[in-house]
């Protein structure tokens, strides 16, 4: 254990004593936190959940989160089944289902746009749109949550299935501003036509992956059921 | 001895103010300018930003100091990023229990606040050399210089490029935003304006003050 050269150093265990003991402080307060914020979080999260649901859907009072998959809709705890879509089933104060929100999202000017969408069963169409994030310009591609004409597109729009359940009887289309005739249709906004057809290609998706599952076995989700998470 | 004792007589003024005006992050030693850049699209989160840092940097520079004559000097840096990491993850649950909201407009620049190197270069410069209660001082200084910086850059941008001030409507039914403001290019504009304002008063300043001018 002879020290082959002269020059000063600082032992290893040494080193190693100080990070240990730093990395150990360190720790105890990153999980201090993360315990005292915890609920915190998990009540924020659920509350900007219910607003934005609340809002696509008006009148309803409570929000449950679920799957539909190809076997049947089954409530969403923990991962994704295999092939499902995630989907909110909002019930009003009576516990009777107000509709039904899902999440879409298109690739819009500078980022991918997310907007959430109620979907009403009884007339089978959509009722509401509310956007989730983007990044679109200030002025320009926000026009899609303030131009009251393009919101009138997402009051009634048909979203039925196709007899044979397998895809939407008519694709959501957008189409050029001022041309909207069929019900299915979203008319864009002069100037913003690259966001304006992010929503609509983003619903279509959406719909087109949801609905099928969703229908056959909307039943299900009528009533809300028990009252655990 | 003689050197800790002098340095531990060595809270002045200036150590508080030395971040706010001489040594200002923002407007002099043009330090951080990712966070600057990035976020400065309203007051409000520019507001956020520069308390969230200064929180971190407090905390890092009070740490760093307390434990400066234990660390080797081998492994110091290393010591002080993961101090620095653990109070950024600190100051990134508190925003998300505080906001969401908040938490999104700011996304990924509150994680980056570990690699904002006024924070490493006070750990460094200053903390690592100096008693607790000094090095506190003037990191709550820099954090307040710093916050200063991006808040003149966030309320300058928000009022021309979106009318308002802390999400509050200045002006009347006529005002036309000068939407490039709120956007990328805007805020080199905004951080050129405010540069140029601030050197010319610096040397004013030093032209004063000296009788000659400052190079």
């Amino acid at each position: 254990m002879s020290e082959p050269t002269t020059i000063q150093t600082t032992p290893g265990s040494k080193m190693i004593a100080t990070m240990v003991l730093v990395a150990t402080v360190c720790g105890v307060l990153i999980v201090g936190a993360f315990e005292g914020t915890q609920d915190a979080i998990a009540a924020n999260k659920r509350i900007t959940l219910e607003r934005a649901v609340f809002k696509v859907l008006p009148g309803a009072a409570s929000v449950r989160e679920y799957a539909a998959t190809p076997t049947g809709i089954q409530p969403l705890t923990g991962a994704m089944p295999e092939g499902g879509v995630k989907f909110y089933a909002a019930y009003d104060q009576a516990g009777a289902l107000k509709g039904v929100a899902a999440e879409a999202a298109g690739k819009g000017y500078a980022d991918v746009v997310r907007v959430l969408y109620g979907y009403d069963a009884k007339c089978q169409c959509i009722v509401g749109i509310g956007v989730v994030a983007m990044r679109e310009t200030p002025g320009i591609g926000d026009k899609i949550i303030t131009d009251k004409a393009f919101l009138q597109n997402f009051e009634a729009l048909d979203v039925r299935v196709n007899a044979e359940m397998t895809a939407l009887a008519n694709a959501v289309k957008v189409v050029k501003h001022g041309s909207k005739q069929n019900a299915w249709e979203i008319d864009a906004i002069a100037g913003a036509t690259v966001t304006s057809k992010a929503v609509g290609r983003g619903i279509n998706e959406s719909a087109q992956k949801l609905m099928p599952l969703l229908v056959p076995h909307i039943e299900d989700v009528k009533r809300e059921k028990g009252n655990g998470k | 001895m003689s050197t800790n004792q002098k340095l531990d007589e060595g809270i002045t003024f200036d150590t508080f103010m030395e971040g706010i005006w001489r040594q200002n992050p923002v407007f002099v030693m043009v330090l951080g300018m990712c966070p600057t850049l990035a976020v400065t699209v309203s007051a409000e989160n520019a507001m956020s930003m520069g308390l969230a840092t200064t929180f971190v940097l407090v905390s890092s520079c009070l740490l760093v100091s307390l434990i400066r004559n234990v660390v080797p000097k081998e492994v110091r840096i290393a010591t002080y990023i993961v101090i620095i990491a653990t109070f950024v993850t600190l100051v990134d649950y508190l925003i998300q229990a505080v906001s969401l909201k908040l938490y999104e407009a700011l996304g990924a620049f509150i994680q980056l606040i570990v690699v904002n190197c006024i924070i490493l270069g006070r750990a460094e410069a200053h903390a690592s050399k100096n008693p607790p209660l000094k090095s506190v001082v003037n990191a709550l200084g820099m954090g307040i210089g710093f916050t200063i910086g991006l808040l003149a850059l966030g309320a300058t941008r928000e009022i021309l490029g979106a009318g308002k001030l802390f999400g509050i409507t200045l002006f009347g039914e006529q005002f036309q935003p000068w939407v490039v403001m709120v956007l990328p290019p805007g805020g080199f504009f905004v951080l050129g304006g405010w540069l140029l304002l601030f050197s010319l008063l610096r040397n004013r300043k030093a032209a004063i003050e000296g009788g000659h001018g400052h190079e």
